[in-house]
């Protein structure tokens, strides 16, 4: 569609989307009198200054992949599936289930087993929207959003009923037996000889998260269903043509979609928290979103614009710690970075088009 | 007072109606229009033909406002005319009438002729105006249409004619019509002509956009051709040949006829019974029976939107049928998961369907994903049980756009860059170098350059000389009849009867697709 050179498209647009985010929010830092500059220094000493802070950065960006991959993968078969945050949220059920349960002797088989059992659990949260899209019809961003609400109230029955430990007044799981934590980036890292801070939630998730970008990348372009999937996503009536069944093609889209969501919980709950509170996603399936959108799709994009959005939550933070600037301040910040480069690429693209068309003509 | 505007342009009496000086036009690097200078005397009937591509409706949409020329002027009564936009090439006395109706379905003709075109906020004066001038034009011109009927109900013929009194009630003096024939019957083609020419009597200028060379030699006064957005000459129609043009629009020698031996028919490979397909409560092929044999070349001719689309659908796997078909002897699935496109390949069942643009291929995918279009689980297209194997299937790409001759041959253009013809190379190719026992084709040579039409109605004769079986669905006759070793003509959803297309005529089939039944001994 777009008459830019890909560079241009994948590199310039959303770095100039995400300027233009900056500028907004260094205006509206100035207005309450405090210096845009600083604040940005701040946010950029703050999480990629040290190697702890990097360690958070990179801690919130897998989250960000995980989730931003999910939404990826329903995209491309043009299915919006706006319930990464249920699905993640019934993901961390199954993680949690699974490190409480079984007396696993090593941390390894731990992974293995919550891996298994937190994409099994966000895969069903997702099958469910796609079933009834696909035989009854109904659309998928509604179902999808409405399975969100349902996973938070069953997220809240579980919890306070089944999962909370006697006595405790929080409703949230027992600590998770320190057997199955997992390996901090830190440890793995100084393995290597690389010096890297372990005081940091930051753990071996985010290099399954890079994998699975990889993993995801042969999928969609080295194997019959990703060919199938962006087929049906891109004509659905043609896919008909070619044999490709849209019934299937849909629920394998949110059966993958619903499992990477799941995936979250592997690093936010087995790997950060270590047991299961009521609001484990904190909105990372809403931010997957934004970081599909920002990534252009591509798994690559993905991981690039997750360490972002894991810049602007830990540099957030940071901010709010460091300075009288007020948190929303961030929430805003982060909501401009999303409007911008999620759903205003256009206003920047046409213009350099026309850029590009009249250097292309002289 | 657009009446005495004019009338007064008239008055200067310049001897053309519209004349183009050096208009050019590009898209980015593409040059749509070169230098194109044109001058069409008034009160004639000019023809514009051209490959697919070759830049007409780019002028045309110059012409009428839709863009903007890079360069050149256009003179109308020979005056210099700005045109920025169609309300002033209304204003100009252009009028167009569109390939596909720009009609509001459930509006009466009276309504949609005032549309955009009303006195002031109340109706009523403008549709006692309009009735009373469309029933002048409409007696006039012989359009034989009620300004009360309401267009749903009316046939495509009487739907076009009324889009021609849209354009007439805006005052046009020069009328274009872009490929004004494709969904018409023989019997409709006649009457429209007819119509135009009648227009031409009265001193109306007419441009007909089109690529039947029958049409333009039949009805217009003068021809340009066009190819690769230049204007390669304008000729008188008396002067030249339908030949001469072809070489013209392609810029070699090309063969209008199909050449081909008598078929040999052989085993029956499918067998059709009581083939019905129902879609939202209405039955649009109603038990249809035929059987089509190795080697022969069976074509159903028809009017576009008579139940043939669906026929080609149930047979390719694509819609839901109830009925029988038999291929090879094994009967195959009709409803269901498993009546759907791979299980009809795994039978040996090819498909090029009608629209390839929403069927026939991916339009963001490259060339070389398209070759693999349908054929995705194909063995020889994967590493292992995992991986697909790209590399192979780039390699066949190569092969098939070398073969059947695809330009560009860059395997990683998406199927959209590509021109109609070349693009249904891709699809053809993909299909016919399978070696299927059947080859479905419909419309194969729709939007398709003269040039590769010669190429794919060679590739489906050589098919069926090799032995296979081909079911040939077009609207358009000549190639019906050309091609065709029987002919089958449907109407309705239902078959109204068999001709052999040596001893059948135009005429004959026009009456069965219209769906007249034969007198016999006629």
């Amino acid at each position: 569609m777009t008459k830019l050179p890909r560079w241009a498209d994948v590199v310039l647009v959303p770095l100039i989307c995400l300027v233009i985010a900056f500028v907004f929010c260094g205006i509206l830092i100035a207005a309450i009198g405090q210096s845009p500059l600083q604040a940005i220094w701040i946010m950029l000493e703050g999480s990629f200054g040290s190697t702890n802070g990097l360690g958070y950065t990179l801690f919130y960006a897998t989250n960000f992949i995980f989730t931003g991959l999910a939404v990826s993968i329903a995209f491309q078969a043009s299915l919006f599936n706006i319930g990464g945050e249920g699905q993640a949220t019934l993901g961390g059920l199954g993680v949690t289930l699974a490190c409480l349960m079984v007396p696993w002797p090593h941390w390894s088989l731990a992974l293995l087993g919550s891996i298994v059992a937190g994409a099994a659990f966000g895969a069903a949260w997702g099958f469910l929207p796609a079933w009834l899209q696909a035989k009854r019809g109904s659309h998928i961003v509604i179902t999808t959003m409405m399975f969100n609400f349902i996973a938070y109230a069953l997220m809240n029955y579980v919890l306070v009923n089944m999962l909370r430990p006697l006595g405790s007044m929080d409703p949230a799981s027992a600590r998770f037996d320190k057997v199955v934590n997992l390996p901090k980036l830190g440890d793995i890292l100084g393995l290597v000889g690389i010096p890297f801070s372990n005081k940091n939630p930051a753990n071996i998730s985010f290099l399954i998260a890079v994998a699975l970008a990889v993993g995801v990348w042969a999928l969609m372009w080295h194997t019959r269903l990703g060919y199938a999937l962006r087929a049906f996503g891109k004509q659905e009536k043609a896919a008909l043509y070619a044999g490709i069944d849209p019934v299937r093609i849909t629920i394998y889209a949110l059966l993958l979609s619903g499992g990477i969501s799941g995936l979250m919980a592997v690093n936010a709950v087995q790997g950060g928290a270590h047991r299961l509170v009521l609001n484990s996603v904190e909105g990372a399936g809403f931010i997957g979103i934004a970081v599909a959108l920002m990534g252009r799709n591509h798994p690559f994009g993905i991981v690039v614009a997750s360490i972002l959005f894991g810049f602007l939550y830990e540099g957030g933070s940071q901010l709010a710690m460091g300075t009288t600037i007020p948190r929303e301040v961030i929430t805003v910040l982060q909501a401009l970075v999303i409007l911008f480069t999620g759903a205003l690429p256009y206003m920047v693209q046409k213009p350099l088009e026309k850029l590009f068309a009249k250097r292309g003509g002289k | 007072m657009a009446a005495q505007a004019l009338g007064g342009r008239q008055a200067t009496a310049a001897p053309y109606a519209i004349e183009l000086r050096g208009i050019s036009k590009s898209f980015g690097p593409v040059q749509a229009n070169r230098d194109i200078n044109i001058a069409v005397p008034r009160g004639t009937i000019h023809g514009i033909i051209g490959e697919n591509g070759a830049g007409k409706s780019t002028l045309m949409s110059i012409l009428y406002g839709f863009y903007k020329a890079d360069a050149g002027e256009i003179i109308i009564n020979g005056q210099p005319t700005a045109i920025p936009d169609s309300q002033s090439a209304i204003r100009a006395g252009i009028g167009m009438v569109f390939q596909h109706f720009k009609l509001v379905q459930n509006f009466t003709v009276l309504e949609n002729v005032i549309l955009g075109a009303e006195d002031g906020a109340l109706l009523q004066s403008s549709l006692v105006r309009a009735r009373a001038e469309l029933e002048a034009l409409s007696k006039e011109y012989d359009l034989d249409v009620h300004p009360d009927a309401v267009i749903e109900d009316l046939s495509v013929g009487h739907q076009q004619r009324v889009e021609i009194l849209k354009a007439l009630y805006r005052q046009a003096e020069i009328l274009i019509l872009d490929e004004p024939t494709g969904v018409l019957t023989p019997e409709e083609a006649d009457h429209l002509f007819r119509i135009l020419a009648g227009l031409k009597e009265k001193g109306r200028t007419i441009i007909l956009i089109t690529h039947k060379l029958r049409e333009i030699m039949e009805t217009t006064d003068n021809v340009s051709v066009m190819r690769r957005g230049t204007m390669v000459d304008t000729v008188r129609t008396s002067e030249t040949s339908p030949e001469a043009l072809a070489e013209l629009m392609v810029g070699r020698k090309v063969l209008l006829e199909v050449e081909k031996r008598p078929a040999t028919p052989g085993r029956e490979v499918l067998k059709v019974e009581n083939l019905t397909v129902r879609t939202e409560g209405v039955d649009r092929l109603k038990g249809v029976s035929f059987a089509i044999r190795a080697g022969e070349i069976l074509g159903i001719a028809g009017v576009a939107g008579n139940g043939q689309s669906q026929l080609l659908e149930a047979l390719g796997g694509i819609a839901a049928a109830s009925g029988r078909i038999t291929m090879n002897g094994v009967e195959l699935p009709l409803k269901g998961h498993k009546a759907n496109g791979q299980s009809r390949r795994a039978a040996g069942i090819a498909h090029v369907p009608e629209d390839r643009q929403t069927l026939g291929l991916i339009m963001d995918f490259t060339a070389w994903e398209n070759v693999g279009f349908g054929y995705h689980n194909a063995p020889e297209y994967q590493q292992n049980w995992l991986f697909m194997d790209n590399a192979a299937l780039k390699a066949d790409t190569v092969k098939k756009m070398a073969t059947f001759d695809v330009r560009p041959p860059i395997l990683t253009l998406a199927a959209k860059s590509f021109s109609g013809g070349n693009q249904q190379k891709i699809v053809v190719a993909r299909e016919i170098e399978r070696n299927p026992d059947l080859l479905l084709v419909g419309q194969p040579t729709r939007g398709v350059d003269i040039g590769a039409i010669e190429f794919i109605h060679k590739q489906i004769v050589a098919l069926r000389d090799a032995g296979k079986a081909v079911l040939l669905v077009s609207v358009e006759l000549d190639e019906i009849m050309s091609l065709s070793d029987r002919i089958l003509v449907m109407f309705d959803g239902k078959i109204m009867g068999e001709r052999d297309p040596e001893t059948t005529n135009e005429r004959e089939l026009g009456l069965l697709m219209a769906g007249m039944t034969e007198s016999k001994g006629a």
